[in-house]
């Protein structure tokens, strides 16, 4: 059989798979009964629900004719992992290094994840954004945020 | 006279010091945000959400309401220069705003998109003002088995009128209800699809989906497309002041547009895109004067009816909100979220238990709008300034912003990982062409749809009969079935098919 949609045929294989996972998944909780739903009830009901809709989307996938078979196109993997690797290296810098050095390292880093990268542009969005940040949220906002590396702070 | 009291009330708080500072700089970020395409009011007041810990509740959301229809007006600048729509809702405002502004009339385009947004707002606010309390009044008959299937309603209403698969759109939903069902169970106290983490046992935060899919996502998305060179119409912008005839000419369109988006703002799912949609198809077949300029060659109505109604409908998608704490789209639903962060529960009683909120809020909004004619007509060349800014240095600046959000949320890093996580999904998302809009309704309405459907339950001691036998249940729960057989119709089905397609 061929796939006439690659779009919806990977999301309804998406949507049939986690909606199964909520459903299996909702079994270990004590379902109850109509008068007396228990914790596993909503869950299970929508997981099926959900899984479902998604083998109603995958069968157009497989059945409706489309024009130019809706394809899902190259990943753009060197944006995706830079921008997720740099937040998630924020996250665990952040109470460590303070935001003086947690934030430049972010900043340099997402610089590269656009098409062109100069040192240039990514310093002057360092001390712009720094500093702006420090103003905003610290100053400002008075929100309770590292500002120094843990080793100077003690 | 109470709607006369109550406004007064509402202006009392509206004209503090300290609320007129928020509104302003709800509404500057609102016009900056609707200026800069590829950033949009979902991400902005997810990534202030943080922020607002440090405020009282009023000025709060005073500042978020601003950004919402701050950025219809900023959106429409851009549709009207550079081609850009910076909101979805000015998408086609761009049709004849920007033939007019080649033609040089890019002043007469602006003027008329601000001062019939203007308006609009301000017809937008007085209709709040009214229906807000006999709505609040209604809500309070509401037992658990009607505010279900009102559920029900809003989030098949909210599918049903966007664009794209409605079969997927649902589907999203389901995943966005699955979503917040990761939390500790509120009847029994288990916890659900924790794994073990203690981080989760308090449910994902709706911050960090937000943040991860219209946050960063956006820009993964956004990052992975050629860049495009822009065209700027920043030199042709002069004589801002319409002629008379143009006065004439775009009256009747305001007028049109403003009821239109009115009504339609007021439905689930409703709001400024599709108030926006129907005012231009409007224009197009109401009769004009003998001789004016064709569409899409820049004809004023073409701006001005599309643009009020955007506004209004944003105006008025504050009423399903308020009065029912149910949120019709996806900045509403941060807005409730924003409303629980400052501990206040959103619904019916919001406007018996604070009505300096409630009232200050809605007066809030024609001051707002006021400030934006003022900030958006005369200082338009700031504006325009603005939109030569390169993406490099957006990126990065939204990237910090959403990061430091998401951390001083908790103050844990585990937020931050969770929205790191998100930004693949929303990539995915937007891979497999899934409109991710609808997830965030359904997660936001997720818990308070279980606890509904459980205590209906309960109550009929498990006869699902009750959500039929209740009359005002049962209205609702036909009102959602014919919309989508009214949308599965096949006429109608091209026709939707059709309107988005301008996208």
């Amino acid at each position: 059989m061929k796939i006439k949609s690659q779009k919806d045929f990977w999301s309804g294989l998406m949507f049939v798979a986690v909606g199964i996972g909520f459903a299996w998944g909702a079994t270990n909780y004590n379902f109850g009964s109509s008068a007396r739903p228990g914790p596993g009830f909503f869950p299970f009901g929508l997981g099926l629900l959900m899984a479902i809709l998604g083998a109603a989307v995958l069968f157009k996938a497989l059945v409706v004719e489309t024009e130019d078979g809706e394809p899902i196109g190259a990943w753009a993997f060197r944006p995706l992992l830079i921008i997720m690797g740099s937040v998630g290296l924020f996250g665990f810098t952040l109470p460590l290094l303070g935001m003086a050095v947690a934030l430049p390292i972010l900043i340099v880093m997402c610089s590269l994840a656009g098409d062109e990268f100069h040192w240039k542009d990514a310093i002057i969005s360092v001390v712009v954004l720094t500093v702006g940040s420090w103003l905003i949220f610290i100053k400002g906002l008075s929100l309770v945020i590292p500002l120094w590396p843990k080793f100077i702070t003690g | 006279m109470e709607l006369i009291n109550n406004l007064m009330l509402g202006f009392g708080v509206a004209f503090t010091l300290q609320n007129l500072l928020y509104a302003f700089g709800g509404s500057v970020l609102g016009t900056l945000i609707g200026v800069l395409p590829g950033l949009g009011p979902v991400a902005t007041i997810a990534m202030l959400l943080p922020s607002i810990y440090a405020l009282d509740a009023t000025p709060a959301l005073i500042m978020l309401a601003g950004i919402y229809y701050g950025a219809q007006y900023g959106g429409s600048t851009t549709a009207i220069l550079i081609n850009v729509p910076g909101e979805s809702s000015s998408v086609v405002t761009a049709i004849d705003g920007y033939a007019m502004a080649r033609k040089g009339r890019a002043g007469a385009a602006l003027a008329a998109a601000g001062l019939g947004s203007f308006f609009a707002g301000c017809v937008g606010t007085i209709i709040i003002a009214a229906f807000a309390p006999p709505l609040t009044e209604l809500a309070f008959k509401f037992g658990p088995a009607e505010y279900f299937s009102l559920m029900v309603l809003g989030l098949i209403g909210a599918v049903v009128l966007a664009s794209g698969s409605l079969v997927k759109a649902i589907a999203m939903i389901l995943l966005g209800l699955l979503l917040g069902q990761i939390n500790t169970d509120v009847i029994s106290g288990v916890p659900r699809y924790s794994f073990d983490i203690p981080e989760l046992t308090d449910g994902i935060g709706f911050v960090a989906i937000a943040m991860g899919i219209f946050g960063f996502g956006e820009i993964v998305t956004n990052l992975s497309k050629p860049a495009e060179h822009r065209e700027v119409f920043t030199k042709d912008v002069k004589g801002l002041w319409p002629t008379m005839q143009d006065f004439k000419d775009a009256y009747p369109a305001v007028l049109r547009g403003t009821a239109l988006g009115s009504i339609l703002g007021v439905l689930p799912g409703g709001g400024a895109l599709l108030a926006s949609f129907a005012a231009y198809t409007l224009e197009k077949k109401s009769k004009g004067r003998k001789g004016e300029v064709p569409f899409g060659q820049g004809n004023i109505r073409g701006v001005a009816g599309p643009e009020s109604a955007n506004n209004a409908g944003a105006q008025t998608s504050f009423i399903p909100m308020l009065t029912l704490g149910i949120p019709p789209n996806a900045v509403m639903a941060l807005m409730v979220g924003a409303m629980t962060i400052k501990g206040i529960q959103p619904g019916p009683q919001v406007m018996t238990s604070n009505p300096e909120l409630f009232w200050g809020l809605i007066a809030s909004m024609w001051v707002g709008n006021a400030m934006l004619v003022i900030l958006n007509l005369p200082l338009i060349g700031i504006w325009i300034k603005l939109l030569t800014v390169p993406y490099r240095f957006l990126f990065p600046a939204i990237v910090v912003f959403c990061s430091i959000g998401s951390y001083t949320l908790n103050n844990s890093s585990f937020d931050v990982y969770m929205t790191a996580g998100f930004t693949a999904v929303g990539y995915l998302f937007y891979k497999l062409g899934c409109e991710p809009a609808p997830l965030l309704l359904g997660f936001i309405l997720g818990p308070m749809m279980e606890e509904n459907l459980r205590r209906a339950l309960l109550l009929s001691r498990g006869d699902w009969t009750t959500f039929a036998t209740r009359p005002l249940s049962a209205g609702l729960l036909v009102a959602a079935a014919l919309m989508i057989v009214i949308v599965m119709l096949p006429s109608i089905k091209n026709k939707r098919e059709e309107a988005f397609q301008e996208e």
